[in-house]
């Protein structure tokens, strides 16, 4: 009698990656759901036509590399950093744009790298920030929320919004509009509240911006949904929202004319929700121990609130998360866990000569 | 009683109850036992019965090989028939030296009895019969136990914890043997508890899902000091480091032993086996094993003699090959696979588990590591899993370290969790090797390094003590000298005739050596004339019937004898200008 020889463990739970990565993709659904009400088909359009090219592109890709592709396919990886990208665009956005974001998160910020579990950085906002340079214009064009449409116009159909994407035809009048963080950052000298009253953006919102408000919670609820299947720990997001939240109630200044932005405003409009629960819980590109993902975390909330207060931009995430995914590794070393038995954490840049000398010092 | 929460661990399926439909059973007595020499941490025992020879139920077969070793006992009578290597149950299917016993089918013991009074015996004398007895841990590890017992007066131990643990699936040894045995099992801890001192607190560890064995172990332990503490079901609480900490709340340093903290953790299987050495005076022979799976149409409790083949086991059990997905001996977390069922049973076997391929189906292919973090939620000791399987991707043994390598337990939580189906356990008890193979290859050249440097100190240290000593004589003929010149001096000009007479001796001397020399010159002068003679004689002889070439030698030897002793006569003559021009001085 022979028998296989294999290491153990022998049992094994159900979950594999490919599982998690689909749970991902149906935990963007309530968030979706709100961009498409709000602003129209838009938001649906990039999300398939960039989960098509990357799908294609992972296949090709995988194919060149001379892997097995029905196995890298099966890990859903690509089409979460499509359905990531697409949702983070524009809605309404040339094909070509769509397409030239993918790409570049696909081909560059993941395979040149070697692949899943290899990339340094956040594919989707490679993708999305290698688009927001190179063509600006297509990138800070966004649709009008539903609520505030012109009398007599309408978000384009289904047909007209096709048509919009791949045959370059022009939105109508009144169709896009600025996003409430834009609105927000070029309303000078104005104080919080006179903006808060005569931009409808804000005034007919309940807490932060019609229809981004929706967004955002879209985005928290998939979000809470993913934390309780335990995809993610708190960590992360927690700690961005936490203080984007504190660096905005400590610049608040009293509603002013120079005020950034209240919380409120901060913590559900724009990216906020959807990059901390989904761009930053990336866990190929973020710290990997807890009290890491505090820091990396934090550091997010930290850059999203600098670069929206007082940089160029009117939203920050991408390049928060694309900075902190530099400083991911060097916060690996400081922030190891304490081990069992250990009086103290240690260092992960830690030699062995050191610590004969803390035992000699002992 | 309060308890503490470990971080991590996982709940795998418990699959405890296909095994306890059943009570304790036995199997047939098997035809051939096979007892393996190294079946505990230590020396190999050192078998003690001659080939051929006859031996009783619990005869002593094996010797304990030094202090940290233990005995092996024959399991029945029968007949030694083999001393040698065989295969033995290891995950790399190697060989070890083994006894094989075949059974005479009579099952005779020998004559044994318990220590008399064993409550008013020392210490001393329990730990001698519990070391005699062979006994080693019996929930993994194989440590002996005499020497676990024996801490030392400078650790005194102030709590003993008893593990009831078997927080691994499918395992039921532990749980099966408390159901029927508690009283035994109280007296043994008893025993343990006499060794140890009395400690203040004594604690059995066990899970809240064995109520069965929890309510077995209530009536006996009124009154005896002992605690019965049952916590959450999570795996892996059972490991000594795991349940210490749930029980106190202490935490073993790392490289430390429990005894460091003033603790001692015992299998509660092995107290069993401490109260049989020492009341009836029964060595280890048998343990509870349990044998569980789909593969086996009986799934329950064995007594199974030590020795007793794997596949005795199966065969009494209903086993069915095609149905097994993989052959383990222990539990489906830490045990390993079995490549053959010709391997015996020893002392710390608690599961043999053939699962169908339905329980536990074969490996699905690695994929890529996404960092996702749940190894790191699971692991029980806080480390970074994903972290240590980059860096020993890297082969980077330092990261590795700083990273705690040496603190996993290799539980295996961290694999079980893992979506990318990666045997993460695997690749840290490689780079564990790795590095310990390392730390030898140190070891041994710093020594290789030592010994030549203390080599080249050595010589450097003989150079040195020559030249003082050449320093020294120099030193002593030197001063020899000055003495003389100085009693020359001081004897002046009385001396005269002393100097005279040695430069007389001096002359004289040096006139044998010129005659010796004139002797030899003319000796070679003779020898030089002759081989030029010969050489002459042989040209003349040469006539025609030699070739040119030939002649052209004969004359060119002939040349060179000739330079030869022209040589010579000059030397000669040389040397008796030499002395003449002496003489004239």
């Amino acid at each position: 009698m022979a028998f296989k020889q294999i290491t153990s463990p022998h049992a094994h739970a159900s979950q594999n990656t490919g599982k998690v990565m689909q749970l991902v993709l149906w935990a963007t659904l309530p968030g979706l759901l709100a961009l498409t009400y709000h602003f129209g088909w838009g938001s649906l359009i990039n999300v398939v036509l960039a989960t098509a090219t990357a799908v294609a592109t992972e296949a090709l890709i995988v194919q060149m590399r001379g892997r097995s592709v029905s196995f890298y396919l099966r890990d859903y990886s690509a089409a979460v950093t499509a359905v990531l990208l697409g949702l983070s665009l524009p809605p309404l956005a040339p094909w070509w744009v769509v397409v030239v974001g993918t790409l570049s998160s696909i081909v560059v910020a993941k395979h040149l790298y070697g692949g899943l579990g290899y990339n340094p950085f956040n594919p989707a906002m490679v993708g999305y920030v290698v688009l927001l340079i190179s063509f600006p214009i297509q990138m800070t064009s966004w649709v009008t929320p539903l609520a505030l449409l012109p009398d007599g116009v309408s978000h384009p159909g289904l047909v007209e919004s096709l048509s919009i994407v791949f045959a370059g035809y022009s939105p109508a009048d009144g169709v896009t509009g600025p996003t409430p963080l834009d609105s927000f950052k070029y309303s000078d000298g104005l104080l919080v509240d006179q903006i808060y009253s005569q931009n409808p953006l804000f005034s007919q919102a309940g807490i932060a911006g019609v229809g981004w408000e929706w967004v955002n919670l879209g985005f928290l609820a998939g979000g809470l949904v993913l934390l309780g299947s335990r995809i993610f720990t708190w960590h992360g997001p927690v700690a961005m929202l936490a203080t984007i939240a504190i660096m905005s109630a400590l610049f608040w200044d009293g509603g002013s004319s120079n005020s950034p932005g209240s919380p409120l405003m901060h913590l559900f409009s724009g990216a906020s929700m959807m990059g901390a629960f989904f761009i930053l819980t990336d866990p190929v590109s973020s710290a990997v121990s807890n009290r890491g993902r505090l820091v990396y975390g934090a550091l997010i909330g930290v850059l999203v609130y600098i670069i929206r207060a007082w940089g160029n931009y009117p939203d920050a995430v991408a390049f928060a998360v694309l900075l902190a995914n530099f400083a991911a590794p060097f916060i690996d070393n400081y922030t190891l866990p304490r081990t069992y038995g250990h009086i103290d954490r240690r260092r992960a840049t830690e030699k062995e000569e050191d610590q004969q000398e803390e035992e000699k010092s002992k | 009683m309060k308890t503490w929460v470990t971080p991590g661990g996982v709940h795998p399926p418990e699959n405890k109850h296909q095994s306890l439909t059943l009570p304790i059973g036995s199997l047939p007595l098997p035809e051939k036992l096979l007892i393996t020499l190294s079946q505990h941490i230590g020396t190999p025992a050192k078998p003690c019965v001659e080939l051929g020879s006859s031996v009783l139920k619990g005869q002593k077969i094996a010797e304990a090989a030094g202090p940290v070793s233990v005995p092996m006992h024959a399991p029945t009578s029968g007949t030694i028939s083999a001393i040698e290597h065989r295969p033995i149950a290891h995950s790399s299917g190697m060989l070890a030296p083994c006894i094989e016993i075949t059974s005479d089918g009579r099952d005779q013991w020998q004559a044994h009895q318990g220590i008399e009074d064993y409550k008013n015996a020392s210490a001393s004398t329990l730990l001698q019969a519990i070391a005699e007895a062979g006994i080693a841990g019996m929930g993994g590890a194989g440590f002996p136990s005499a020497v676990k017992l024996n801490p030392g007066s400078e650790r005194p131990i102030h709590t003993l914890i008893v593990n009831a643990t078997e927080c691994e699936p499918y395992i039921t040894a532990d749980d099966s043997a408390i159901r029927e045995r508690a009283a035994e099992i109280i007296e043994g801890i008893g025993i343990l508890s006499q060794i140890l001192g009395h400690p203040d607190n004594i604690l059995i560890g066990i899970e809240d899902n064995k109520p069965e064995a929890i309510a077995a172990l209530e009536p006996h332990t009124q009154d005896s000091g002992v605690s019965v503490v049952s916590f959450p079901t999570k795996y892996p609480s059972g490991g000594e480091k795991q349940l210490i900490y749930i029980l106190t709340g202490q935490e073993i340093p790392s490289g430390g032993l429990p005894a460091d903290i003033g603790m001692v953790c015992v299998n509660i299987g092995t107290t069993y086996a401490i109260k049989r050495a020492i009341v009836e005076g029964e060595p280890l022979i048998s343990r509870v094993t349990t044998m569980t799976g789909e593969a086996c149409g009986i799934n329950r409790n064995y007594e199974t003699l030590i020795g007793t083949m794997v596949s005795h086991m199966l065969e009494h059990s209903q086993f069915n090959q095609d149905r097994c997905s993989r052959l383990v001996m222990g539990g489906p977390m830490m045990g390993f696979s079995l490549t053959s069922a010709e391997v015996p049973i020893v002392k710390t076997t608690n599961c043999i588990l053939a699962p169908s391929y339905d329980e536990i189906p074969d490996d699905e292919p690695a994929q890529p590591c996404i960092r996702c973090g749940l190894c790191a939620e699971a692991c029980p000791v806080s480390l970074l899993p994903q972290q240590l399987f980059w860096y020993s991707q890297a082969e980077d043994h330092e990261r590795l370290e700083a990273h705690n390598l040496f603190d996993c337990i290799e539980c295996g939580a961290c694999s079980y969790v893992c979506p990318s189906n990666i045997p993460l356990v695997q690749y840290y008890r490689h780079s564990k090797g790795e590095i310990q193979k390392a730390r030898v290859e140190k070891v041994k050249s710093d020594h290789a390094r030592q010994r030549f440097e203390f080599h080249q100190q050595r010589m450097e240290q003989a150079e040195r003590d020559k030249e003082a000593k050449r320093a020294a004589r120099r030193e002593a003929a030197e001063k020899a000298k000055t003495a003389k010149s100085g009693s020359e001096d001081k004897s002046g000009a009385g001396s005269a005739a002393d100097i005279i007479a040695a430069a007389q001796a001096r002359a004289a001397a040096r006139k044998v050596s010129p005659e010796q020399q004139q002797a030899k010159f003319e000796r070679s002068i003779a020898g030089a004339e002759m081989r030029l003679q010969m050489a002459e004689e042989k040209l003349a002889e040469a006539d025609d019937s030699q070739t040119d070439e030939q002649k052209n030698i004969l004359v060119a030897a002939a040349e060179a004898a000739r330079q030869k002793l022209e040589q010579a006569r000059g030397r000669l003559a040389e040397h008796l200008k030499e002395r003449n021009g002496e003489q004239v001085d």
